[in-house]
C-alpha cells in the first residue's frame, strides 16, 4: 500500500502561453472550466468524447484514454473530463476542424408534439454503425449528443429525433431556430450501442423510452436488412400517446416481418386499444421472463436504462450482450 | 512418456489458461455477479453501482487472480469500500460474497 498520508499536490496545466493550476481532486476539464478556458464538453463522464485534448510531450494517464480509438491514443489524445494529472502537463486544445464535419439541414419537421425529425446531409459518405451517436455543436461551442436513427445505406444523410426539453438550451435551439438550409457542426460517430451481423438466430430485445426510439430504429433497420432471423421485440414506452411516434410505420414493419414484434406501452391514464398499459420496464420483464441467450439494446431515460440493465441481466442475458445508451443530461 | 509431457505443459500453464481463458472468466463473472445481485443480504450495497463498471472490475480482478493478462487499474480497495462500511458492511457480507464466488467458480 502507498503512504497513508494524503499528499496534496497541485499540477500545472500549460496551454500555449498560459499556465493554470489543477487542484487536487479536479479533472483537467474542471480546472480549465474554472479558469474560463473555452473547451467543449457535454457528459463529463467519458461518454461523448467532446472534451478530447492532446498532451504533446508526455503519455496521459491510461484511464483518461479509455474508449478512444487507437489512432488517437497513439498521438496522446485524452479525455479532459477523465484526467486527473499525474505530472505537470502541456495541453493542446483540439483544432475543431479535426473532429467536426459541416452538414446541411435538409429536413426539419415534427414527428409528434415535442419531437423533431432532423435530417442532415453531407458532401461525402459519413461512416457509422446504426445506433451510434454524434455530438452536434452550436456556433458558440455548446455541444450535445444525439443518436443516429437511420442506417448507412441511406445516402449521405444522418437522421435524428430531438425531444424538446422545457428550457433545454440545445434542444430549444434546434426546434425553434434551426431551419432547412442551415449548416451545423457534427462530430465523428461514437458509442458502442449498435448491431453486429452475427448470431442471426439470436433473440433481440430493444427497449426505448421517448427519443430512445431513434437509435433503436437504426438498429432495427440494420438487423432486418441483414436478414436477422431470430425474434426481434421492440418495446417503446412513454406516458401519453401523444409522445410516441412512428407507430404506424412500426406496425407495418411487424406485418411485413414475421419475427418482428412491436409493443407500444403507455404508463399514463388514457390507453387506447392496441397499446399496453404500464411502465415499459414491467411490461418487458413480464413478457420475456427468460432472456438467456438474448441480445439486449436499451436507450433513453437514464433511470430506465440503469434499471433494465440490471433486470435483463438478472433475467439471464449475458452482460456482454447488453448494450445501452442512457440519454444523460449534461451536468450544469 | 506422453504422460510426463502433458503434465509438464499443464503445470506451466497458468490457472487462467486451465480454467479456459477469457470466455470462462466472462461466464464465471456473470454467474457470480448474478448471484450477488439476487442475494437480499448484500444486494443493497450494489444499488448505486453501474453494472458495466462493476462487471469490468470483477473481470479484471478474476483475471488477475488467476494469473491471466491484466491491466487492473482499480483504485485503493479501502477507499472503494469505505462508503459501504458506513452502510453497515461487515464480515457476514464478506462471507456471503465469498460463498457466491465459490459456487460461481465451481459451476462456471
Ligand atoms: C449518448 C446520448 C444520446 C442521446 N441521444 C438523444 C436523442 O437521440 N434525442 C434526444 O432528444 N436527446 C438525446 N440525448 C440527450 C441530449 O444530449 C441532451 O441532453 C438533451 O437534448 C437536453 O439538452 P438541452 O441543452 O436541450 O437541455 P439542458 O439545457 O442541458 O437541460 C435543460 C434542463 O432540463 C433538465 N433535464 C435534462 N434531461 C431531462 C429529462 N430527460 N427530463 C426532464 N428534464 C431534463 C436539465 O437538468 C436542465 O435543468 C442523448 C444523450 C446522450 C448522452
Ligand atoms: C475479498 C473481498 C473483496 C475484494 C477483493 C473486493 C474487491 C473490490 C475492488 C477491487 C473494487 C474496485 C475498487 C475501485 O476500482 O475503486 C471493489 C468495489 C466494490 N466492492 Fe468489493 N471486494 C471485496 C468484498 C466486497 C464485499 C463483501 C462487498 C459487499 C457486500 C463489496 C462491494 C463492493 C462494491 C459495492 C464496490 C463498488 C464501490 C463503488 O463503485 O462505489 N465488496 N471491490
Ligand atoms: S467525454 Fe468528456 S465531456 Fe463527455
Amino acid at each position: 500500500m502507498e503512504s497513508v498520508l494524503t499528499v496534496v499536490k497541485m499540477y500545472k496545466l500549460t496551454i500555449e502561453d498560459n499556465t493554470y493550476n489543477c487542484k487536487p481532486d479536479e479533472t483537467v476539464l474542471d480546472a480549465l472550466l474554472r479558469e474560463n478556458v473555452n473547451i467543449s464538453y457535454a457528459c463529463k463522464k467519458g461518454t461523448c468524447h467532446s472534451c478530447v485534448v492532446r498532451s504533446p510531450d508526455i503519455l496521459p494517464p491510461e484511464v483518461a484514454q479509455a474508449g478512444l480509438k487507437n489512432t488517437l491514443k497513439k498521438r496522446n489524445h485524452f479525455l479532459a473530463c477523465l484526467c486527473h494529472p499525474e505530472y505537470d502537463m502541456v495541453i493542446k486544445l483540439p483544432d475543431q476542424s479535426e473532429f467536426y464535419t459541416e452538414g446541411i439541414i435538409v429536413v426539419n419537421e415534427l414527428l409528434n408534439r415535442n419531437t423533431l425529425l432532423l435530417i442532415i446531409a453531407f458532401k461525402n459518405a459519413f461512416e457509422f454503425n446504426a445506433g451510434q451517436f454524434v455530438n452536434l455543436q452550436r456556433p458558440d461551442g455548446l455541444t450535445r449528443s444525439y443518436s443516429i436513427a437511420n442506417t448507412q445505406q441511406e445516402s449521405n444523410t444522418l437522421e435524428f429525433h430531438i425531444r424538446r426539453l422545457p428550457n433545454g438550451k440545445f434542444s430549444e435551439w434546434l426546434h425553434d431556430e434551426l431551419k432547412t438550409g442551415d449548416t451545423i457542426a457534427v462530430s465523428e460517430p461514437r458509442g458502442h450501442c449498435f448491431y453486429l451481423p452475427e448470431r442471426s438466430e439470436q433473440g433481440l430485445l430493444l427497449v426505448g423510452t421517448g427519443t430512445g426510439l431513434a437509435p433503436l430504429a437504426g438498429i432495427l433497420t440494420d438487423a432486418l436488412a441483414h436478414g436477422h432471423s431470430g425474434p426481434i421485440y421492440l418495446f417503446h414506452g412513454s406516458r401519453d400517446l401523444e409522445d410516441l411516434y412512428r407507430i404506424n410505420e412500426m406496425r407495418r414493419l411487424a406485418e411485413q416481418h414475421q419475427n418482428f414484434h412491436y409493443i407500444p406501452c403507455l404508463s399514463g391514464k388514457h390507453v387506447p386499444e392496441g397499446f399496453r398499459h404500464g411502465r415499459v420496464n414491467d411490461i418487458v420483464l413480464a413478457s420475456l421472463p427468460d432472456l438467456k441467450g438474448w441480445r439486449v439494446f436499451l436507450c433513453g431515460h437514464p433511470d430506465m436504462v440503469k434499471q433494465m440493465k440490471t433486470m435483463t441481466f438478472l433475467n439471464g442475458a449475458a452482460s456482454a450482450d447488453i448494450y445501452a445508451d442512457a440519454f444523460l443530461a449534461t451536468p450544469s | 512418456m506422453t504422460d510426463t509431457q502433458d503434465n509438464n505443459t499443464t503445470i506451466s500453464k497458468t490457472l487462467y489458461e486451465r480454467i479456459g481463458g477469457e470466455g470462462a472468466v466472462n461466464a464465471s463473472v456473470d454467474l457470480f455477479y448474478r448471484k450477488v445481485l439476487n442475494d437480499y443480504r448484500i444486494n443493497r450495497f450494489f444499488d448505486n453501482s453501474d453494472m458495466d463498471k462493476q462487471i469490468a472490475k470483477q473481470k479484471a480482478f478474476f483475471t488477475m487472480t488467476f494469473g491471466g493478462p491484466n491491466n487492473y487499474t482499480g483504485g485503493d480497495m479501502r477507499d472503494a469500500h469505505a462508503r459501504l462500511v458506513k452502510m453497515g458492511l461487515d464480515n457476514s457480507h464478506f462471507d456471503a460474497v465469498m460463498e457466491h464466488l465459490g459456487t460461481a467458480l465451481v459451476e462456471g
